[in-house]
Protein backbone atom coordinates (compact mmCIF):
# COMPACT_ATOMS: atom_id res chain seq x y z
CA UNK A 1 0.00 0.00 0.00
CA UNK A 2 3.03 2.57 0.82
CA UNK A 3 4.45 2.12 -2.56
CA UNK A 4 0.89 2.40 -4.35
CA UNK A 5 0.81 6.03 -2.60
CA UNK A 6 4.56 6.57 -3.37
CA UNK A 7 3.95 5.47 -7.08
CA UNK A 8 0.52 7.85 -7.20
CA UNK A 9 2.49 10.98 -5.48
CA UNK A 10 5.21 10.46 -8.92
CA UNK A 11 2.47 10.00 -11.36
CA UNK A 12 0.27 12.69 -10.02
CA UNK A 13 2.75 15.28 -10.57
CA UNK A 14 4.86 14.12 -14.13
CA UNK A 15 6.22 17.25 -14.80
CA UNK A 16 7.80 17.68 -11.20
CA UNK A 17 8.56 13.75 -11.21
CA UNK A 18 10.29 13.72 -15.00
CA UNK A 19 12.21 16.82 -13.86
CA UNK A 20 13.56 15.34 -10.74
CA UNK A 21 14.17 12.10 -12.71
CA UNK A 22 15.84 14.18 -15.40
CA UNK A 23 18.37 16.10 -12.83
CA UNK A 24 19.49 13.31 -10.73
CA UNK A 25 20.40 11.50 -14.28
CA UNK A 26 22.29 14.59 -15.96
CA UNK A 27 23.94 13.97 -11.92
CA UNK A 28 24.71 10.55 -12.75
CA UNK A 29 25.68 11.54 -16.79
CA UNK A 30 27.83 13.85 -15.63
CA UNK A 31 30.27 12.02 -13.34
CA UNK A 32 30.19 9.03 -16.08
CA UNK A 33 31.08 11.05 -18.95
CA UNK A 34 33.87 12.46 -17.20
CA UNK A 35 35.14 9.16 -15.56
CA UNK A 36 34.40 7.68 -19.00
CA UNK A 37 36.49 10.72 -20.68
CA UNK A 38 39.62 10.18 -18.63
CA UNK A 39 39.71 6.57 -18.58
CA UNK A 40 38.63 6.46 -22.57
CA UNK A 41 41.44 9.31 -23.49
CA UNK A 42 44.25 8.02 -21.76
CA UNK A 43 43.12 4.24 -23.10
CA UNK A 44 43.26 5.59 -26.91
CA UNK A 45 46.36 7.24 -25.76
CA UNK A 46 47.87 4.02 -24.44
CA UNK A 47 46.56 2.06 -27.71
CA UNK A 48 47.81 4.48 -30.34
CA UNK A 49 51.52 4.48 -28.81
CA UNK A 50 51.51 0.78 -28.52
CA UNK A 51 50.08 0.72 -31.94
CA UNK A 52 53.80 1.86 -33.16
CA UNK A 53 54.68 -1.93 -32.49
CA UNK A 54 57.28 -0.94 -30.49
CA UNK A 55 58.82 -2.74 -27.42
CA UNK A 56 60.54 0.10 -25.24
CA UNK A 57 59.67 3.86 -25.13
CA UNK A 58 62.25 6.36 -23.96
CA UNK A 59 61.26 9.91 -22.40
CA UNK A 60 63.66 12.89 -21.89
CA UNK A 61 65.01 13.29 -18.15
CA UNK A 62 62.54 14.96 -16.39
CA UNK A 63 59.07 14.28 -18.19
CA UNK A 64 56.27 12.48 -17.37
CA UNK A 65 54.60 9.93 -19.01
CA UNK A 66 51.32 12.15 -19.64
CA UNK A 67 52.49 15.81 -19.16
CA UNK A 68 52.96 17.68 -22.65
CA UNK A 69 56.75 18.57 -22.75
CA UNK A 70 58.92 19.95 -25.22
CA UNK A 71 61.21 18.48 -27.19
CA UNK A 72 64.38 18.36 -25.37
CA UNK A 73 65.94 14.54 -25.74
CA UNK A 74 68.84 14.26 -28.71
CA UNK A 75 68.47 12.83 -32.02
CA UNK A 76 72.46 11.14 -30.95
CA UNK A 77 70.77 9.15 -28.77
CA UNK A 78 68.47 7.46 -31.74
CA UNK A 79 72.39 5.98 -32.97
CA UNK A 80 73.43 5.08 -29.15
CA UNK A 81 70.35 3.38 -28.91
CA UNK A 82 70.56 1.16 -31.82
CA UNK A 83 74.10 0.22 -30.90
CA UNK A 84 72.19 -1.07 -27.49
CA UNK A 85 72.44 -5.42 -27.40
CA UNK A 86 68.99 -6.44 -29.18
CA UNK A 87 67.74 -3.05 -30.47
CA UNK A 88 66.84 -3.68 -34.03
CA UNK A 89 64.95 -0.08 -34.70
CA UNK A 90 64.95 3.35 -32.67
CA UNK A 91 61.61 5.83 -33.64
CA UNK A 92 62.26 9.30 -32.67
CA UNK A 93 58.83 11.88 -32.49
CA UNK A 94 58.35 14.97 -31.75
CA UNK A 95 54.99 16.27 -30.00
CA UNK A 96 53.60 19.90 -30.07
CA UNK A 97 50.40 20.77 -28.49
CA UNK A 98 47.88 22.70 -30.65
CA UNK A 99 45.91 23.51 -28.22
CA UNK A 100 43.28 22.09 -25.52
CA UNK A 101 44.20 18.34 -25.50
CA UNK A 102 45.12 18.09 -29.25
CA UNK A 103 48.93 17.57 -30.33
CA UNK A 104 50.91 17.56 -33.79
CA UNK A 105 53.26 14.94 -34.19
CA UNK A 106 56.79 15.24 -36.35
CA UNK A 107 57.85 11.69 -37.64
CA UNK A 108 60.19 10.46 -39.82
CA UNK A 109 58.19 8.63 -42.05
CA UNK A 110 60.91 6.26 -43.39
CA UNK A 111 61.84 5.03 -39.56
CA UNK A 112 57.97 4.99 -38.37
CA UNK A 113 57.04 2.87 -41.35
CA UNK A 114 60.03 0.66 -40.51
CA UNK A 115 58.71 -0.57 -36.93
CA UNK A 116 55.25 0.17 -37.64
CA UNK A 117 54.04 -0.98 -40.84
CA UNK A 118 53.39 2.13 -42.19
CA UNK A 119 49.89 4.26 -42.11
CA UNK A 120 47.26 2.50 -44.28
CA UNK A 121 45.78 5.21 -46.12
CA UNK A 122 42.31 5.54 -46.66
CA UNK A 123 43.10 8.25 -49.16
CA UNK A 124 45.79 10.55 -50.52
CA UNK A 125 49.45 9.80 -49.99
CA UNK A 126 52.69 10.09 -47.83
CA UNK A 127 54.48 13.60 -47.69
CA UNK A 128 55.76 15.14 -50.73
CA UNK A 129 57.03 18.53 -49.58
CA UNK A 130 57.29 20.65 -45.94
CA UNK A 131 53.58 21.93 -45.68
CA UNK A 132 52.17 18.98 -46.12
CA UNK A 133 50.29 16.95 -43.23
CA UNK A 134 48.52 13.34 -42.43
CA UNK A 135 45.55 13.28 -40.96
CA UNK A 136 43.42 10.05 -38.89
CA UNK A 137 39.94 9.42 -40.32
CA UNK A 138 38.70 11.08 -36.65
CA UNK A 139 40.16 13.52 -37.01
CA UNK A 140 39.34 14.24 -40.96
CA UNK A 141 35.66 13.50 -40.04
CA UNK A 142 35.24 16.17 -37.06
CA UNK A 143 37.30 18.70 -39.11
CA UNK A 144 35.30 18.23 -42.46
CA UNK A 145 39.27 17.81 -43.99
CA UNK A 146 39.54 15.68 -47.02
CA UNK A 147 42.73 15.60 -48.87
CA UNK A 148 44.12 18.84 -50.52
CA UNK A 149 42.07 20.70 -47.64
CA UNK A 150 43.84 22.93 -45.65
CA UNK A 151 44.39 22.92 -42.10
CA UNK A 152 46.13 25.89 -40.31
CA UNK A 153 48.75 24.38 -37.46
CA UNK A 154 51.10 26.22 -35.59
CA UNK A 155 49.71 29.28 -37.17
CA UNK A 156 50.65 28.39 -40.90
CA UNK A 157 48.34 26.47 -43.57
CA UNK A 158 49.04 23.19 -44.25
CA UNK A 159 47.79 20.90 -47.19
CA UNK A 160 45.98 17.41 -46.04
CA UNK A 161 47.82 15.12 -48.33
CA UNK A 162 46.76 11.69 -46.69
CA UNK A 163 44.17 10.21 -44.62
CA UNK A 164 45.19 7.40 -42.79
CA UNK A 165 43.07 4.85 -40.39
CA UNK A 166 43.17 5.96 -36.63
CA UNK A 167 45.09 3.88 -34.01
CA UNK A 168 48.91 4.76 -34.96
CA UNK A 169 50.77 7.23 -32.71
CA UNK A 170 49.15 10.41 -33.77
CA UNK A 171 45.78 12.04 -35.23
CA UNK A 172 47.91 14.86 -37.04
CA UNK A 173 51.38 13.87 -38.00
CA UNK A 174 54.04 16.15 -40.21
CA UNK A 175 57.54 15.58 -41.19
CA UNK A 176 59.44 15.43 -38.45
CA UNK A 177 62.26 17.81 -39.54
CA UNK A 178 59.90 20.77 -40.26
CA UNK A 179 58.15 20.38 -36.98
CA UNK A 180 61.22 20.66 -35.34
CA UNK A 181 62.57 23.60 -37.80
CA UNK A 182 59.19 25.13 -36.83
CA UNK A 183 58.83 24.61 -32.50
CA UNK A 184 62.88 25.88 -32.69
CA UNK A 185 63.98 22.05 -31.30
CA UNK A 186 66.08 20.84 -34.29
CA UNK A 187 67.55 18.10 -33.46
CA UNK A 188 65.43 17.07 -30.60
CA UNK A 189 63.25 14.36 -29.95
CA UNK A 190 60.21 14.10 -27.23
CA UNK A 191 60.19 10.23 -27.46
CA UNK A 192 61.94 7.47 -28.70
CA UNK A 193 60.12 4.24 -29.69
CA UNK A 194 62.80 1.21 -29.94
CA UNK A 195 62.02 -2.25 -31.18
CA UNK A 196 63.89 -5.23 -30.07
CA UNK A 197 64.62 -8.18 -31.94
CA UNK A 198 62.85 -10.83 -30.31
CA UNK A 199 60.06 -8.47 -27.56
CA UNK A 200 60.64 -11.56 -24.82
CA UNK A 201 64.51 -9.70 -24.30
CA UNK A 202 62.21 -6.24 -23.24
CA UNK A 203 62.56 -6.48 -19.42
CA UNK A 204 66.68 -7.54 -20.30
CA UNK A 205 67.14 -4.89 -22.46
CA UNK A 206 65.30 -2.19 -20.10
CA UNK A 207 67.10 -3.20 -17.11
CA UNK A 208 70.54 -2.65 -18.91
CA UNK A 209 69.13 0.57 -20.22
CA UNK A 210 68.37 2.13 -16.98
CA UNK A 211 71.42 1.32 -15.90
CA UNK A 212 73.50 2.94 -18.48
CA UNK A 213 70.87 6.03 -18.41
CA UNK A 214 69.28 6.60 -14.93
CA UNK A 215 67.41 9.85 -15.16
CA UNK A 216 65.54 8.72 -18.82
CA UNK A 217 62.07 7.60 -17.91
CA UNK A 218 61.39 3.97 -19.43
CA UNK A 219 58.73 1.69 -19.78
CA UNK A 220 57.99 -1.31 -21.56
CA UNK A 221 55.15 -1.33 -23.50
CA UNK A 222 52.75 -3.42 -21.05
CA UNK A 223 53.72 -1.00 -18.65
CA UNK A 224 52.89 1.89 -20.75
CA UNK A 225 49.00 0.35 -20.82
CA UNK A 226 48.74 0.18 -16.98
CA UNK A 227 50.33 4.16 -16.57
CA UNK A 228 47.83 5.29 -18.70
CA UNK A 229 45.68 5.78 -15.45
CA UNK A 230 43.62 7.99 -14.36
CA UNK A 231 45.68 8.26 -10.90
CA UNK A 232 49.10 8.71 -12.81
CA UNK A 233 47.90 12.16 -14.71
CA UNK A 234 48.85 14.74 -12.29
CA UNK A 235 45.49 16.58 -10.51
CA UNK A 236 42.98 14.04 -12.88
CA UNK A 237 41.86 12.34 -9.48
CA UNK A 238 41.05 15.63 -7.89
CA UNK A 239 39.63 16.78 -10.68
CA UNK A 240 36.90 13.82 -10.82
CA UNK A 241 36.67 14.27 -7.04
CA UNK A 242 35.68 18.01 -7.80
CA UNK A 243 32.84 16.98 -10.27
CA UNK A 244 31.46 14.29 -7.93
CA UNK A 245 31.61 16.50 -5.21
CA UNK A 246 29.67 19.24 -7.52
CA UNK A 247 27.72 16.51 -8.46
CA UNK A 248 26.54 15.85 -5.20
CA UNK A 249 25.83 19.36 -3.98
CA UNK A 250 23.32 19.43 -7.33
CA UNK A 251 21.72 16.34 -6.60
CA UNK A 252 21.05 17.34 -2.95
CA UNK A 253 19.39 20.58 -4.53
CA UNK A 254 17.81 19.41 -6.73
CA UNK A 255 16.05 16.64 -4.74
CA UNK A 256 15.74 18.72 -1.67
CA UNK A 257 13.17 20.94 -3.65
CA UNK A 258 11.79 18.71 -5.74
CA UNK A 259 10.85 17.05 -2.11
CA UNK A 260 10.32 20.08 -0.27
CA UNK A 261 7.66 21.93 -2.89
CA UNK A 262 5.94 17.92 -2.61
CA UNK A 263 6.11 18.08 1.50
CA UNK A 264 4.55 21.58 0.76
CA UNK A 265 2.27 20.92 -1.51
CA UNK A 266 1.16 17.72 0.21
CA UNK A 267 0.70 19.49 3.57
CA UNK A 268 -2.95 18.65 3.63
CA UNK A 269 -2.43 14.77 2.26
CA UNK A 270 0.81 14.59 5.47
CA UNK A 271 -2.14 16.01 8.10
CA UNK A 272 -5.00 13.16 6.99
CA UNK A 273 -2.57 10.46 7.12
CA UNK A 274 -1.40 11.34 10.69
CA UNK A 275 -5.73 12.08 11.35
CA UNK A 276 -5.54 7.94 9.92
CA UNK A 277 -2.54 7.36 12.82
CA UNK A 278 0.39 7.37 10.60
CA UNK A 279 3.19 7.76 13.37
CA UNK A 280 6.27 9.91 11.85
CA UNK A 281 8.04 6.88 11.02
CA UNK A 282 5.46 5.95 8.14
CA UNK A 283 5.92 9.50 6.48
CA UNK A 284 8.68 9.59 6.60
CA UNK A 285 9.21 5.85 4.51
CA UNK A 286 6.63 7.70 2.14
CA UNK A 287 9.58 10.42 2.06
CA UNK A 288 12.49 8.36 1.19
CA UNK A 289 10.79 5.52 -0.56
CA UNK A 290 9.33 8.63 -2.88
CA UNK A 291 13.49 9.42 -3.04
CA UNK A 292 14.43 6.33 -3.55
CA UNK A 293 12.58 5.55 -6.92
CA UNK A 294 13.46 9.01 -7.76
CA UNK A 295 17.21 8.02 -7.10
CA UNK A 296 17.33 4.71 -8.83
CA UNK A 297 15.22 5.56 -11.98
CA UNK A 298 17.41 8.50 -12.44
CA UNK A 299 20.70 6.40 -11.92
CA UNK A 300 19.24 4.44 -15.32
CA UNK A 301 18.47 7.46 -16.86
CA UNK A 302 21.89 8.77 -16.39
CA UNK A 303 23.56 5.31 -17.61
CA UNK A 304 21.26 5.83 -20.67
CA UNK A 305 22.10 9.48 -21.11
CA UNK A 306 25.96 8.29 -20.84
CA UNK A 307 25.54 6.36 -24.22
CA UNK A 308 23.90 9.80 -25.75
CA UNK A 309 26.68 11.22 -24.70
CA UNK A 310 29.28 8.80 -25.69
CA UNK A 311 27.33 9.02 -29.12
CA UNK A 312 27.68 13.37 -29.06
CA UNK A 313 31.07 12.79 -28.58
CA UNK A 314 31.97 10.29 -31.45
CA UNK A 315 29.64 12.23 -33.40
CA UNK A 316 31.34 15.95 -32.54
CA UNK A 317 34.34 15.82 -31.56
CA UNK A 318 35.75 11.90 -32.52
CA UNK A 319 39.89 12.98 -32.52
CA UNK A 320 39.60 15.56 -29.99
CA UNK A 321 38.05 13.32 -27.47
CA UNK A 322 37.05 9.73 -26.80
CA UNK A 323 34.38 8.13 -23.97
CA UNK A 324 34.66 4.65 -22.53
CA UNK A 325 31.09 3.52 -21.33
CA UNK A 326 32.82 2.58 -17.87
CA UNK A 327 29.92 0.15 -15.82
CA UNK A 328 32.18 -0.41 -13.13
CA UNK A 329 31.64 2.92 -12.17
CA UNK A 330 27.32 2.69 -12.53
CA UNK A 331 26.92 1.77 -8.86
CA UNK A 332 29.31 4.57 -7.62
CA UNK A 333 27.87 6.96 -9.56
CA UNK A 334 24.63 5.37 -8.88
CA UNK A 335 25.30 4.97 -5.05
CA UNK A 336 26.30 8.83 -5.09
CA UNK A 337 23.24 10.18 -6.54
CA UNK A 338 21.21 8.45 -4.12
CA UNK A 339 23.11 9.55 -0.67
CA UNK A 340 22.86 13.44 -2.27
CA UNK A 341 19.21 12.31 -3.57
CA UNK A 342 18.37 10.79 0.45
CA UNK A 343 20.57 13.98 2.11
CA UNK A 344 17.96 16.32 0.20
CA UNK A 345 15.34 14.66 1.20
CA UNK A 346 16.35 14.60 4.93
CA UNK A 347 15.13 18.20 6.10
CA UNK A 348 11.67 17.60 4.04
CA UNK A 349 10.97 14.31 5.65
CA UNK A 350 11.90 15.64 8.67
CA UNK A 351 9.95 18.50 8.39
CA UNK A 352 6.72 16.45 7.23
CA UNK A 353 7.37 14.18 9.61
CA UNK A 354 7.14 16.22 12.84
CA UNK A 355 4.11 18.42 11.25
CA UNK A 356 1.51 19.16 13.29
CA UNK A 357 -1.70 17.42 12.76
CA UNK A 358 -4.21 19.72 13.30
CA UNK A 359 -2.57 22.81 11.58
CA UNK A 360 -2.11 20.12 8.16
CA UNK A 361 -5.51 19.47 8.31
CA UNK A 362 -6.18 23.52 8.24
CA UNK A 363 -3.71 24.05 5.44
CA UNK A 364 -4.99 25.45 2.29
CA UNK B 1 -28.20 1.00 21.37
CA UNK B 2 -27.26 2.69 24.30
CA UNK B 3 -26.23 -0.06 26.97
CA UNK B 4 -24.71 2.07 29.42
CA UNK B 5 -20.78 1.50 28.91
CA UNK B 6 -19.68 5.21 28.85
CA UNK B 7 -16.97 5.41 26.23
CA UNK B 8 -15.59 9.04 26.35
CA UNK B 9 -15.15 10.53 29.59
CA UNK B 10 -14.55 14.15 29.69
CA UNK B 11 -13.79 15.93 33.29
CA UNK B 12 -13.34 19.74 33.60
CA UNK B 13 -11.24 19.43 30.15
CA UNK B 14 -9.26 22.44 29.80
CA UNK B 15 -7.05 23.32 27.05
CA UNK B 16 -5.06 26.47 26.29
CA UNK B 17 -3.44 27.65 23.25
CA UNK B 18 -0.41 30.05 23.61
CA UNK B 19 -0.69 32.37 20.24
CA UNK B 20 2.48 34.67 20.58
CA UNK B 21 2.56 35.94 24.18
CA UNK B 22 -1.16 35.34 24.47
CA UNK B 23 -2.99 32.93 26.20
CA UNK B 24 -5.78 31.38 24.69
CA UNK B 25 -8.54 29.31 26.48
CA UNK B 26 -10.51 27.03 24.13
CA UNK B 27 -11.88 24.92 26.58
CA UNK B 28 -12.51 26.09 30.15
CA UNK B 29 -13.61 22.97 32.38
CA UNK B 30 -15.30 20.47 29.80
CA UNK B 31 -17.35 17.53 31.47
CA UNK B 32 -19.04 15.21 29.30
CA UNK B 33 -20.17 11.23 29.08
CA UNK B 34 -20.96 9.65 26.31
CA UNK B 35 -22.23 5.83 26.16
CA UNK B 36 -21.51 3.38 23.77
CA UNK B 37 -23.94 3.26 20.82
CA UNK B 38 -24.99 6.94 21.49
CA UNK B 39 -25.15 9.76 18.52
CA UNK B 40 -24.24 13.11 20.31
CA UNK B 41 -24.53 16.36 18.22
CA UNK B 42 -22.38 19.25 19.49
CA UNK B 43 -23.45 22.72 18.44
CA UNK B 44 -22.31 26.18 18.86
CA UNK B 45 -20.89 29.29 17.82
CA UNK B 46 -17.23 29.62 16.23
CA UNK B 47 -14.88 29.71 19.40
CA UNK B 48 -16.88 28.31 21.40
CA UNK B 49 -14.08 25.17 21.72
CA UNK B 50 -15.91 22.35 19.73
CA UNK B 51 -13.27 21.86 17.17
CA UNK B 52 -10.83 21.79 20.32
CA UNK B 53 -12.73 19.24 22.30
CA UNK B 54 -13.27 17.03 18.81
CA UNK B 55 -9.30 17.81 18.12
CA UNK B 56 -8.54 16.56 21.88
CA UNK B 57 -11.25 13.22 22.38
CA UNK B 58 -9.73 12.54 18.80
CA UNK B 59 -5.56 12.72 19.94
CA UNK B 60 -4.86 15.15 17.15
CA UNK B 61 -3.26 17.15 20.43
CA UNK B 62 -3.02 16.91 23.79
CA UNK B 63 -5.18 18.77 26.74
CA UNK B 64 -3.49 21.35 28.90
CA UNK B 65 -5.70 20.06 32.25
CA UNK B 66 -8.42 17.55 33.21
CA UNK B 67 -9.56 14.14 32.47
CA UNK B 68 -10.26 12.57 29.34
CA UNK B 69 -10.86 8.86 29.18
CA UNK B 70 -11.64 6.85 25.89
CA UNK B 71 -12.85 3.23 26.93
CA UNK B 72 -10.98 3.98 30.35
CA UNK B 73 -7.65 5.15 28.83
CA UNK B 74 -6.69 8.59 30.09
CA UNK B 75 -5.28 10.27 27.26
CA UNK B 76 -3.43 13.19 29.38
CA UNK B 77 -1.11 9.55 30.20
CA UNK B 78 -0.82 9.11 26.38
CA UNK B 79 2.95 10.40 24.72
CA UNK B 80 2.97 11.32 20.95
CA UNK B 81 3.32 7.71 19.90
CA UNK B 82 0.04 6.57 22.59
CA UNK B 83 -2.06 9.60 20.71
CA UNK B 84 -1.25 8.05 17.56
CA UNK B 85 -2.14 4.58 17.98
CA UNK B 86 -5.68 5.88 19.67
CA UNK B 87 -5.93 7.42 16.37
CA UNK B 88 -5.24 4.07 14.42
CA UNK B 89 -7.81 1.59 16.48
CA UNK B 90 -10.21 3.56 18.67
CA UNK B 91 -11.37 7.13 16.70
CA UNK B 92 -12.48 7.30 13.31
CA UNK B 93 -12.65 11.14 11.48
CA UNK B 94 -14.80 12.37 9.20
CA UNK B 95 -14.29 16.11 7.82
CA UNK B 96 -15.59 18.88 6.45
CA UNK B 97 -13.79 19.10 3.31
CA UNK B 98 -13.91 15.18 3.34
CA UNK B 99 -10.02 14.88 2.99
CA UNK B 100 -9.11 12.28 0.95
CA UNK B 101 -6.24 11.36 -0.72
CA UNK B 102 -6.52 12.92 -4.24
CA UNK B 103 -3.87 10.64 -5.66
CA UNK B 104 -5.71 7.41 -4.86
CA UNK B 105 -8.86 5.82 -5.91
CA UNK B 106 -11.20 5.69 -3.64
CA UNK B 107 -11.03 2.07 -2.33
CA UNK B 108 -7.52 2.92 -1.63
CA UNK B 109 -8.40 5.36 0.37
CA UNK B 110 -10.32 3.31 2.62
CA UNK B 111 -7.42 0.45 2.15
CA UNK B 112 -4.86 3.32 3.74
CA UNK B 113 -6.73 3.18 7.14
CA UNK B 114 -6.37 -0.43 7.51
CA UNK B 115 -2.66 -0.58 6.00
CA UNK B 116 -1.95 2.21 8.55
CA UNK B 117 -3.79 0.42 11.38
CA UNK B 118 -1.97 -2.60 10.21
CA UNK B 119 -5.12 -4.31 9.52
CA UNK B 120 -3.44 -6.12 6.60
CA UNK B 121 -5.78 -9.15 6.85
CA UNK B 122 -9.10 -10.01 5.38
CA UNK B 123 -11.75 -7.39 5.54
CA UNK B 124 -14.07 -7.63 7.96
CA UNK B 125 -17.58 -8.93 6.38
CA UNK B 126 -19.45 -5.96 8.49
CA UNK B 127 -17.31 -4.10 6.39
CA UNK B 128 -19.41 -5.14 3.01
CA UNK B 129 -22.49 -4.14 5.05
CA UNK B 130 -21.24 -0.44 5.47
CA UNK B 131 -20.41 -0.31 1.81
CA UNK B 132 -24.07 -1.34 0.79
CA UNK B 133 -25.38 0.86 3.25
CA UNK B 134 -23.31 3.85 1.79
CA UNK B 135 -24.01 2.91 -1.95
CA UNK B 136 -20.74 3.56 -2.79
CA UNK B 137 -19.55 0.27 -3.73
CA UNK B 138 -19.97 0.87 -7.86
CA UNK B 139 -17.34 4.43 -7.24
CA UNK B 140 -14.67 2.75 -5.36
CA UNK B 141 -12.32 3.14 -8.49
CA UNK B 142 -12.71 6.24 -9.24
CA UNK B 143 -10.49 9.08 -7.42
CA UNK B 144 -11.79 11.83 -5.20
CA UNK B 145 -11.48 14.39 -8.35
CA UNK B 146 -14.22 11.86 -10.09
CA UNK B 147 -16.74 11.87 -7.04
CA UNK B 148 -19.46 14.30 -6.45
CA UNK B 149 -19.26 16.11 -2.87
CA UNK B 150 -21.89 13.44 -1.61
CA UNK B 151 -19.86 10.14 -2.71
CA UNK B 152 -16.90 12.15 -1.44
CA UNK B 153 -18.20 12.32 2.36
CA UNK B 154 -19.49 8.90 1.75
CA UNK B 155 -15.68 7.51 1.04
CA UNK B 156 -14.76 9.21 3.75
CA UNK B 157 -17.12 7.88 6.14
CA UNK B 158 -16.19 4.48 4.65
CA UNK B 159 -12.90 5.33 5.81
CA UNK B 160 -13.38 6.37 9.12
CA UNK B 161 -15.60 3.32 10.16
CA UNK B 162 -13.15 0.58 8.14
CA UNK B 163 -11.10 -0.42 11.45
CA UNK B 164 -14.05 -0.61 13.42
CA UNK B 165 -13.57 2.51 15.94
CA UNK B 166 -14.99 3.03 19.07
CA UNK B 167 -15.87 6.39 17.96
CA UNK B 168 -16.39 8.29 14.90
CA UNK B 169 -15.85 11.67 15.34
CA UNK B 170 -17.68 13.77 12.76
CA UNK B 171 -16.67 17.81 12.18
CA UNK B 172 -19.21 19.72 10.17
CA UNK B 173 -19.79 16.69 7.78
CA UNK B 174 -22.55 18.67 5.83
CA UNK B 175 -20.91 21.70 5.83
CA UNK B 176 -19.55 21.72 2.05
CA UNK B 177 -22.59 19.90 1.23
CA UNK B 178 -26.24 20.93 -0.63
CA UNK B 179 -29.53 19.63 1.35
CA UNK B 180 -30.24 16.54 -0.59
CA UNK B 181 -26.32 15.16 -0.09
CA UNK B 182 -26.71 16.37 3.78
CA UNK B 183 -29.81 14.42 4.42
CA UNK B 184 -28.24 11.53 2.57
CA UNK B 185 -25.12 11.64 4.87
CA UNK B 186 -26.54 12.28 7.87
CA UNK B 187 -29.02 9.39 7.21
CA UNK B 188 -25.98 7.04 6.72
CA UNK B 189 -24.54 8.40 9.95
CA UNK B 190 -27.86 7.59 11.98
CA UNK B 191 -28.12 4.29 10.26
CA UNK B 192 -24.53 3.43 11.12
CA UNK B 193 -25.57 4.40 14.79
CA UNK B 194 -28.63 2.67 14.61
CA UNK B 195 -27.87 -0.82 12.74
CA UNK B 196 -24.24 -0.79 14.24
CA UNK B 197 -24.24 0.58 16.86
CA UNK B 198 -21.38 3.18 16.03
CA UNK B 199 -20.92 5.92 18.65
CA UNK B 200 -20.73 9.08 17.08
CA UNK B 201 -19.53 12.42 17.96
CA UNK B 202 -20.94 15.48 15.66
CA UNK B 203 -19.90 18.83 15.39
CA UNK B 204 -22.31 20.97 13.38
CA UNK B 205 -23.64 24.67 13.34
CA UNK B 206 -26.91 23.17 11.58
CA UNK B 207 -29.74 22.45 13.56
CA UNK B 208 -31.31 20.26 11.35
CA UNK B 209 -28.54 18.34 11.24
CA UNK B 210 -28.07 18.14 15.16
CA UNK B 211 -31.56 17.00 15.27
CA UNK B 212 -29.97 13.72 13.81
CA UNK B 213 -28.55 12.74 17.26
CA UNK B 214 -29.99 11.66 20.29
CA UNK B 215 -28.67 14.76 22.33
CA UNK B 216 -27.37 17.63 21.54
CA UNK B 217 -24.28 19.37 23.07
CA UNK B 218 -24.71 23.19 23.16
CA UNK B 219 -21.26 25.05 23.71
CA UNK B 220 -20.19 28.24 24.27
CA UNK B 221 -16.85 30.06 25.40
CA UNK B 222 -15.23 27.17 26.05
CA UNK B 223 -17.86 25.43 28.43
CA UNK B 224 -21.12 23.28 28.00
CA UNK B 225 -23.79 25.40 27.87
CA UNK B 226 -26.40 23.09 27.79
CA UNK B 227 -27.72 19.66 26.61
Amino acid sequence: MTNKLVLSNLKHRPVRTFLSLLAIGVEVCMMLTLVGLSEGMLEDAARRATGVGADILIRAPGTSLISMSSASLSEKYLSFFLEQPHVRLAVGTVEQPTGGVSTVTGLDLAEFNAMSGGFKFLAGRPFQNDREVIVDDYYARQNNLSVGSTLNLLNLEWRVCGIVEPGKLARVVVQRRVLQDLTGSTGKLSRIFLKLDDPANTDKVLADLKEKLPDFPMYSMAELTSLYSVSNVPGLSAFIGVIIALSIIVGFLVVFLSMYTAVLERTREVGILKALGASPFYILNIIFRETAILAIAGSVLGIVLTYGSRWAVMVFAPAALTQKIVPDWWPIAGAIAFAGAMLGAFYPAWKAAGQDAIEALSYE
Amino acid sequence: MNNGEIVIRVRNLRKVYHVGDVDVHALRGVDLDVERGEFVSIVGPSGSGKSTLFHILGGLTPPTDGEVYIHGQNLRELSEAGRTELRRREVGFVFQKYNLLPTLSAADNIAIARHIARRNGPEDPRFQQVLELLGIRHRLHHKPRALSGGEQQRVAIARAIVNNPSILLADEPTGNLDTENSNIVLGLLRDLNERLGQTILMITHNPEAAAYGHRIVRMRDGRIQDE
